[in-house]
């Protein structure tokens, strides 16, 4: 009995400490985040890739807009509809596969200062930086009709992401508001090249030449009502 | 007692095969799950969670006719280079960056599985 209360003295002290350790944001982020976040350099296989939970933080400052997600971890609303892996969300039904939303995961909603405070940290994390051409994407305009046109038939993308709210694939995140929510360099060359971020991709690496790149983000551009 | 041995190293080649097909097959299946499950359906039946928002209806790999009109290279050239590449849809992309060859003929193997046709 002494000795099962000591122990539990002792245990209740680590977690003390440990909770007074943690106090910049770093600290936090690895205290709550990790355990979904890579925080640090991984690169995956397929397997591993099914089995992540959410995206790598260590470049968010490369990838992120800092407005949006000073917003976004206030509210985060979802962006993959089917989840990081629509494969583990997924349910065989008689009218097709279907996501089951119960097994989805909602995001923690952080208040308006440890928002801020966590994106500024995240902000400083700018690895991959070198995959970047800063100042490559040189926005231009694009009909609606067309831009849908090769979205949808000439590119595929409408397959896996949504153009619109809830119309559109459902395995990879929604891109009406992508523009808003990453740096257009980011998109330019992950589009470019979706491997080289992780080491593996869900997305296939097309091979497209930088004239259609750069349609598509022009798109994707007037998706997020920025034309 | 050689033809005991011959029996002997016969039989482990033969376990080593088996061995070899079940690993490639399960590698077959788990890059199924990874990038075709989504469109062609987790029992690869053409009925993926894409698949509604599609123009055009994924490839059931589980109709055997359809499977035998397409020889293994057919296969191998519509993962690796897209749909186009065989005269088909657009739609199905390329994977050959992203998946090794290895990988595709292993996807291959695991199509003819799944749809119990060959070559």
């Amino acid at each position: 009995m002494f000795r099962s209360t000591i122990k539990k003295l002792f245990l209740g002290m680590i977690v003390v400490s440990s909770g007074a350790a943690a106090e910049g944001p770093s600290d936090r982020l690895k205290e709550e985040c990790s355990a979904c976040h890579a925080l640090s350099e991984v690169t995956l296989d397929a397997q591993a890739r099914m089995a992540q939970k959410a995206p790598p933080l260590y470049y968010a400052g490369t990838k992120y807009r800092r407005d949006w997600m000073v917003s976004w971890l206030q509210n985060p609303a979802r962006i993959r509809p089917g989840g990081m892996f629509s494969g583990n969300h997924t349910v065989v039904t008689d009218d097709g596969d279907d996501i089951d939303p119960i097994t989805l995961q909602d995001h923690v909603k952080l208040s308006a200062n440890n928002a801020t405070e966590i994106t500024d940290y995240l902000m400083t994390l700018t690895a991959k930086s070198d995959l970047i051409i800063a100042g490559e994407y040189k926005p231009k305009s694009v009909s609606k009709r067309m831009g849908e046109m090769n979205f949808i038939k000439f590119k595929g993308c409408g397959s896996c992401h949504q153009a619109e709210p809830d119309y559109g694939g459902v395995s990879g995140p929604e891109l009406y508001t992508v523009f808003n929510r990453l740096k257009p360099d980011y998109i330019v060359s992950f589009i470019r090249d979706p491997i080289v971020w992780q080491g593996v991709s869900l997305m296939p690496s097309t091979g497209l030449n930088n004239r259609e790149i750069y349609k598509l983000v022009d798109y994707l551009k007037l998706l997020s009502g920025e034309n | 007692m050689r033809c005991q041995l011959a029996i002997a190293t016969i039989f482990a080649v033969m376990v080593m095969a088996g061995q070899a097909g079940a690993e490639d097959g399960n590698r077959g299946k788990v890059l199924y799950k990874a990038y075709c499950s989504q469109c062609h359906g987790m029992e690869a039946d053409g009925y993926g969670v894409n698949a509604g928002y599609m123009e055009i209806q994924p490839k059931d790999h589980t109709e055997a006719k359809e499977m035998n009109a397409r020889t293994d290279d057919d296969l191998f050239k519509a993962i690796r280079d897209g749909g186009k590449a065989i005269n088909k849809s657009v739609l199905m992309p390329a994977w050959g960056k992203n998946i090794s060859e290895e990988d595709i003929w292993a996807l291959v193997r695991y199509l003819r599985e799944i749809s119990a046709t060959e070559d």
